[in-house]
């Protein structure tokens, strides 16, 4: 029984220009601009396949069945997916939900990536963040909170991939439905044309067959009959003994292209018939200042350089190939504005976090969870622990630097970009443009990786302002340097933290205090624990830095923060850190299952070897439970990741190989973090600058991984993407602990044993 | 002028000597494969093979290439296209997420495994650190060059696991 839940989060003024969009803050207001008036407007509007068939069903011989499905001459279906493809496995498994509903033959299945077209909005994904009440609705209301939720998505621009959610929302929400719909029409197609009931139609491998009579054909033949039956936007839908594909390991449809180089990312644009130009860019070193005066007199004397540009927030050179480009925008001296910011270094910023924190003192900020009394049972506890708790600055460093392509003429724009909001991205430089949304296009491929990065597209408006500017078909690319120093960060934070203890140990208080919060909103909340008396507070205190949503989000500061803590109060309580997590689980099976698997298999209740000691923690997020327990080898004296063992319970996983895949690659990213990850500021700049300095995990420091699953079922699907990193962290740091005896209370941790 | 030998076809290109090989192939040459990363040699994104050895090609001047070979993500293939058992390995082990750095990857295992058909663990660790992978799939690269070195059995085709 958690009667715990999240307080409401108010509206947050923007913090910078950069930082437009919080995944929940920018989905709310467009409920709050048009909820009001949307209601009962209903229904996706028909089936739009007319409109969309010459955006995306152009082929010879394809017949698009609706928005999300079309079906080829040689029998091919192709699933049409909204979310962008960035390494998570999500084209493949949206193509696997709608096949499997459809009853198609996965060997002729395939998946294309929807256009940036309203019609591909994807409203469940707006819908689960604003109003997750409305997921399982009736049917007899399902329509009109479909159509309110699509209206919404357009007027906001959401054709979004984050938060863990393309399978939980689009997936069971929408391809499911789109194939369950197409099947029944291309079934009533067929039940038409023979002259026999719809029921006794059979369908399987992407054929149609009817026993009595003797007859069958491929979907193929019915496709163009099919397109014009009535879409049911309620069909029934299979449960779990009823599928075929879902809950399979099946082999994703990206990986071929992405092992001989033919796989196109968005830095790969070679438009056809477009004499590309390439612009390096110099952003300002301390956010909100621009380029007053520069010197660009040796640059203009380098080879291919055609046109130098001072754009106020950047500096550009545009030249014939990238690599003069960017030698000759970095021989540009340029003159930047001063910050008014206070924070000149991270003791600074820490100072600012530490005053906020300093006038909510022991009871006062925001309310973000509130249960019984804490401070009364703090001051009545038999041992109290308190703590405080850092975490730095961090850039998402994905692979493909950022960059994006633009072509602009005869008052029209084309874009080619690697973007996790390619409608947004479509409206800002339409927006900077002075053009239409529909007379802009964005060209979207393969994402090199983005963690949120790509959620923020000003790499994408600069580049319409440059060929605004200079009237070439240009290449934007910033240098690593300046996606390491010039971007949008996952936030620092201070957390104080203080707990009350029963005589045996138990826990009766617990009070946190922090200064950021963004999403998701319950983040910061023990939720899963039975602690009596539970008081979460936060005191805002401004950033430095513009921040950006970063792989799990709040979850990864807030679960390093909590796990940390708990695993405190298990060592002043005496007991083992599992078995005091079990104590405090006793209303949370699910929790409990997870981690006494995690325990299991990681052998935690076995000695250990020498020199080795394990740590574990355990947090939910995206509708995922993830336990973890991390094995180092302390004995050099400096830490080395040996096991990593982790037990994940989404629910019901969908592709399992694929799952596990995604958790293997948080726990590499939380713990990538956890070990070094870190910017430094120097007169309000970033210090860090690229790999050497920025470092990552590499093949001889990443630890044996090894994942299980709980299928628990009867509870909505939960993600993949993020949840496998917050307990990377406290459980490094705990085990740290348990092999040295040094709580470890600020990250990263490599450099506190150097 | 530049003059070379790139996936076994003779080319001459009109580059600055001193320009990287990656900016010649990728902007010069229209072969995308071969991927920038960091630029200053850190990360492998951009790792060809240059008489056979890996090289950083955002750090290598298409200079030092002159009348050499150089083998690019391109090239791996067989003619008609078919897998290298590494390349074979990487789908049964399902290795790739985004896949930026994989062609990378790729290139440093080919030229690990040419020289060293059954590395060790610490032998893969040498080969392998100076690429890094962001989506973190280094222990499934792992498994696949034990795979295309048949040290250790393939998953099965199709449906994995």
């Amino acid at each position: 029984m958690n009667d715990l839940t999240p307080g409401e989060k108010g509206t947050k003024k923007e913090r910078s220009g950069l930082s437009k969009w919080t995944r929940r803050g920018f989905i709310g207001a467009g409920v709050l601009a048009g909820g009001g008036l949307l209601i009962g407007i209903g229904v996706r509007p028909g089936n739009p396949i007319d409109r969309l068939a010459p955006k995306v069903a152009g082929g010879a011989g394809e017949q698009l069945i609706n928005s999300w499905v079309k079906i080829d001459a040689d029998n091919i279906v192709t699933a049409i997916v909204p979310h962008c493809e960035m390494g998570q496995g999500a084209h493949s498994v949206l193509g696997q939900m709608l096949a499997d509903e459809l009853d198609a033959d996965w060997n002729l299945v395939r998946v294309m990536q929807a256009p940036a077209d309203g019609s591909y909005v994807v409203n469940d994904t707006a819908r689960m963040f604003v109003a997750p009440f409305t997921m399982n609705a009736a049917d007899w209301i399902e329509p009109t909170w479909n159509g309110l939720f699509t209206q919404i998505a357009r007027m906001a621009d959401v054709m979004i991939t984050g938060g863990s959610s393309s399978i939980r929302t689009t997936g069971q929400h929408s391809m499911r439905i789109a194939g369950a719909a197409a099947r029944k029409m291309l079934v009533g197609a067929a039940a038409d044309a023979w002259g026999v009931p719809a029921s006794e139609i059979v369908t399987r491998d992407s054929m149609l067959s009817h026993e009595a009579s003797g007859r069958s054909a491929t979907f193929a033949e019915f496709a163009s009959a099919a397109a014009e039956q009535p879409m049911d936007q309620t069909p029934v839908l299979k449960t779990a003994d009823q599928y075929r594909l879902m809950g399979r390991s099946m082999a994703r449809t990206d990986i071929p292209a992405k092992i001989n180089g033919t796989a196109e990312f968005g830095i790969d644009a070679m438009p056809e018939g477009l004499d590309l130009s390439y612009a390096a860019t110099i952003r300002p070193p301390v956010p909100g200042t621009s380029a007053l005066r520069m010197d660009a007199s040796r640059a203009r004397e380098m080879p291919g350089v055609l046109q130098i540009l001072n754009m106020g927030n950047f500096v550009a050179v545009v030249a014939d190939s990238y690599w003069q480009a960017n030698q000759a925008v970095n021989a540009i001296d340029i003159e930047w504005s001063q910050s008014d910011s206070p924070v000149k270094t991270m003791e600074d910023q820490y100072a600012v976090f530490a005053d906020a924190l300093d006038a909510a003192g022991a009871d006062g900020g925001e309310e973000a969870a509130a249960r019984g009394n804490a401070g009364e049972a703090l001051a009545n506890a038999a041992s109290t622990i308190e703590a405080e708790y850092r975490v730095p600055y961090l850039a998402h460093a994905p692979m493909e630097p950022i960059n994006c392509t633009a072509h602009y003429a005869d008052g029209k724009c084309d874009i080619w970009t690697s973007t996790q909001v390619p409608l947004m991205a479509r409206s800002e430089v339409a927006g900077i443009l002075g053009l239409d949304a529909e007379d802009v296009t964005i060209h979207h491929p393969y994402l090199g990786g983005a963690f949120g990065r790509r959620l923020g597209s000003e790499y994408v408006g600069m580049a319409a302002r440059v060929a605004q500017a200079t009237g070439y078909p240009v290449k934007l690319i910033w240098s690593r340097e300046e996606d390491t120093q010039k971007a949008l960060y996952r936030n620092a934070d201070t957390c104080r933290m203080r707990a009350g203890l029963a005589e045996n140990g138990g826990l009766q208080a617990y009070d946190s205090v922090f200064t950021q919060r963004h999403d998701p909103a319950e983040a910061c909340v023990p939720a899963m624990y039975s602690i009596p008396n539970t008081s979460v507070r936060v005191a805002e205190a401004p950033l430095h830095l513009p921040f950006q949503a970063w792989r799990s989000v709040d979850h990864s500061v807030q679960g390093f923060f909590i796990e940390s803590f708990i695993d405190e109060a298990a060592h002043a309580a005496g007991a083992d850190s599992v078995e005091y997590r079990l104590s405090l689980l006793g209303d949370s099976p699910r929790h409990k299952a997870v981690l006494e698997k995690v325990a299991e298999i990681s052998g935690w209740r076995e000695p250990a070897a020498e020199g080795r000691a394990k740590g574990v923690a355990i947090v939910e997020s995206f509708g995922t439970i993830v336990a973890e327990v991390v094995e180092v080898d302390m004995s050099d004296g400096t830490p080395k990741l040996a096991n990593v063992w982790a037990v994940c319970d989404a629910g019901y996983v969908m592709n399992p190989d694929g799952f596990r895949n995604q958790i293997e690659g948080g726990i590499v990213f939380g713990l990538t973090a956890a070990m070094y990850g870190e910017l430094e500021l120097r007169d309000g700049a970033i210090v860090q600058s690229n790999f050497h300095d920025y470092k990552m995990l590499r093949m001889n420091e990443v630890p044996e991984i090894e994942v299980a699953l709980i299928n628990s079922g009867d509870v909505p699907v939960g993600g993949a993407g993020e949840p496998g990193l917050p307990p990377a962290a406290p459980a490094f740091a705990n085990a740290v602990f348990a092999a040295t005896g040094r709580r470890l209370r600020t990250l990263p941790i490599a450099k506190q044993f150097a | 002028m530049a003059s070379f030998i790139l996936n076994g076809e003779t080319v001459t290109v009109d580059a600055d000597p001193a320009m990287p090989i990656l900016w010649v192939v990728r902007e010069k040459l229209g072969l995308n494969g071969t991927k920038f990363g960091c630029g200053i040699a850190q990360c492998g994104a951009c790792t060809v093979h240059l008489d056979g050895q890996p090289v950083r090609s955002c750090s290598t001047s298409v200079s030092q290439a002159e009348g050499r070979e150089i083998t690019t993500i391109e090239g791996v293939s067989g003619e008609d296209g078919a897998l290298t058992a590494i390349q074979q390995a990487w789908v049964s082990e399902q290795v790739p997420q985004c896949g930026y750095c994989q062609s990378g990857q790729i290139m440093s295992a080919t030229a690990l495994l040419r020289d060293n058909p059954a590395p060790s663990d610490d032998d893969i660790d040498e080969a392998m650190k100076g690429n890094i992978c962001r989506c973190g799939t280094y222990t499934r690269i792992r498994r696949a060059i034990k795979v295309a070195s048949g040290q250790i059995e393939p998953r099965a085709e199709g449906e994995v696991a």
